[in-house]
């Protein structure tokens, strides 16, 4: 079985080697450190770690503070606590003065389980897509956490991470190559494209092999940036393949189907299906049977896909 | 920057006043009454306090200063305008497409506005940020950062407050613009802040009451708060919302709308005629 890991301890241990490197990066917690895994830095850089309490509305500010002044903060909480309690703070006092900030929340989306929907982030990618300028990374594993890491570093301007809890499948190797902005075709195919990102890649990877074994060429692109979004890539395999399915660990509304129709639409429509959670909030369950619940498994990627195949037999007549 | 005298310091806050006024009259809309306000603050710290280089805004070593209440941006762009940040007139395409001078504070586009803002609440946290960075840099540079007093109801103000005083802010001093007024009506009637010195000594927070236009007090002020260790200092600035402008003194009909020609001749006459000094 393949390795595990959760992403968001590929963030604290990727703090931990930046801040050996860069004596600029800082980083603050609002009361979550050993969640979010910034405790690690804490631990060895002290005085470059700043615990702001329970309190996200004022980490986001004092961050902006931090970067005004030249710093590469790094502020940390729950999506939903990061995005959500301090959206305004984000909207307008890192991304309207396009301060140099990253949001690197964990906990994103429903795997993060038993905690249920209070704790459940399904918006947050829809609300940092909506502010201009916001750099928007959703890595799907380990080594792709660490590499958006580093990357974000030497992005100048704010980036929101998202970083998932629970340990998940290690799919790249350290050979892996990540650029902010430029999407990546794990599988290429001719029949059908799928656009997936963060925990959802790995079972889009699964519903790849179904698919195989039915007869259907899928062409598999993992979107880690949702902004800038990859228009190129995409709108190639909307031309190349005729139809897309989108997997995402999020509403449908705002995230990454969304930013794919968009594109298309704009571009080169073609038929569209998404997979994500519909209209709903989340629940406690473990995140197995979380994915299972909100229709989100590789078999409901494929039966996405094959249905969409279909249609789009029918639309050429 | 060399100290003035108090007479060359009263000159100032007065062409200050009459180019918000000015301004604000040009622009057809704004903020008059907690720009008027905050004059005899600004005037003290941009012209008696802050170590600043209009022609090299983002000098390492400057004092940096958060207008946390950013609807008095016309007051903040007439100081820097005095200050030589850019030319005075300039200040008429207040509000203007295309302007540099924005509705409310934006630092991308004007020399000499340190933070962004406009949105209530948010300037302590990152004043407290910056503060922060000064520390860790070991610099010298002192922060300072002007709250409105209706803003004061914002709950984000105290956990700022909270975080400079756990953090040992001393090169960190907050003014409240106290001025008793917001946009509904007075302050005390809204949702009361009665004592709001207590409420930051109770923080933690070195707290000094002052007549916010009385020069003297003002400067008095600061030199104790640069002289206190440990702690961040609050300058409760006690203020007549609209100063200066007989009819906008005290009157919650000034918050948030600009005088109509006549009314902005009027005001410059007063202020012009206002050689008291
Ligand atoms: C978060 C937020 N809510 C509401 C407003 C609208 N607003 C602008 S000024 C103001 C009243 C502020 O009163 P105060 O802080 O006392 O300012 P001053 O009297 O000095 O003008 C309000 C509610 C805002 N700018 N920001
Ligand atoms: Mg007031």
């Amino acid at each position: 079985m393949a390795k595990k890991m959760a992403t968001r301890d590929a963030y604290g241990n990727a703090l931990v080697k930046l801040g050996e490197t860069n004596r600029n990066v800082v980083v603050l917690d609002a009361d979550l450190s050993k969640s979010t895994r910034t405790s690690k830095f804490a631990e060895k850089f002290p005085e470059r770690f700043f615990q702001m309490g329970v309190a996200e509305q004022d980490m986001m500010g004092t961050a902006a503070g931090l970067a005004v002044s030249g710093k590469i903060p790094f502020a940390s909480s729950f999506a939903i606590f990061a995005t959500g309690r301090a959206f305004e703070q984000i909207r307008n006092s890192i991304g309207y003065p396009e301060l140099n900030v990253k949001i690197a929340a964990t906990h994103g989306g429903i795997s993060v389980g038993e905690d249920g929907a209070s704790h459940q982030a399904i918006e947050d990618i829809g609300l940092m897509r909506m502010i201009p300028g916001m750099t928007v990374i959703v890595p799907a594993d380990a080594v792709e956490a660490e590499k958006a890491v580093f990357a974000a570093v030497e992005h100048q301007g704010p980036v929101y991470m998202r970083f998932g809890r629970s340990a998940v499948p290690v799919i790249f190797d350290d050979s892996y190559d990540f650029k902010i902005g430029k999407a990546v075709v794990l599988k290429d195919g001719s029949d059908v494209t799928i656009v997936a990102n963060g925990l959802m890649v790995e079972p889009a990877l699964t519903a790849y092999e179904l698919l195989k074994d039915k007869g259907i060429s899928a062409r598999l692109i993992n979107v880690h940036t949702i902004k800038p979004l990859d228009v190129e890539t995409i709108v190639s395999a909307a031309k190349e393949t005729g139809a897309i399915v989108t997997a995402e660990e999020h509403t449908v509304v705002g995230g990454l189907g969304s930013a794919v129709c968009e594109a298309l639409s704009e571009n080169y429509p073609v038929p569209v299906r998404m997979i994500g959670i519909r209209d709903r909030f989340g629940q406690s369950g473990s995140p197995e049977e979380l994915f299972r619940e909100y229709e989100m498994t590789p078999e409901h990627i494929a039966e996405a896909a094959l249905d969409i195949v279909k249609k789009k037999s029918k639309l050429r007549g | 920057m060399e100290k003035e005298s108090l007479d060359k310091l009263k000159e100032r806050a007065r062409r200050i006043r009459l180019q918000t006024v000015k301004s604000l009259g040009e622009a057809g809309s704004g903020h008059p009454g907690g720009s008027l306000s905050l004059v005899d603050i600004l005037t003290v710290l941009y012209f008696q306090v802050m170590h600043i280089d209009p022609k090299d805004p983002s000098w390492e070593d400057r004092d940096r200063f958060v207008l946390s209440k950013g609807h008095a941006a016309p007051a903040l762009y007439a100081t820097l305008a005095e200050a030589g940040f850019f030319p005075k007139e300039e200040l008429l395409t207040l509000r203007k497409l295309g302007s540099r001078l924005q509705g409310h504070p934006d630092r991308k586009r004007t020399p000499g506005v340190e933070m962004s803002t406009g949105s209530l609440g948010q300037g302590l946290s990152v004043a407290n940020g910056i503060a922060l960075a000064g520390k860790l840099d070991g610099k010298d540079y002192r922060v300072y950062v002007t709250l409105g007093d209706g803003e004061c109801e914002e709950g984000q103000v105290w956990e700022a407050a909270m975080t400079s005083v756990h953090r040992k802010l001393d090169n960190l001093t907050a003014f409240v613009d106290n001025n008793m007024l917001q946009i509904d009506g007075n302050v005390e009637d809204i949702k009361s802040l009665r004592n709001i010195g207590a409420r930051f000594q109770v923080f933690g927070w070195n707290v000094i009451e002052i007549d916010g236009h009385n020069m003297p007090e003002i400067a008095a002020a600061i030199e104790l708060a640069k002289a206190t260790k440990g702690k961040p200092t609050m300058i409760i600035a006690h203020t007549i919302k609209g100063k200066g402008v007989s009819y906008m003194e005290n009157a919650l009909d000034w918050h948030g709308a600009a005088p109509n020609a006549e009314l902005t001749q009027k005001a410059m006459g007063e202020l012009e005629g206002d050689v008291r000094g």
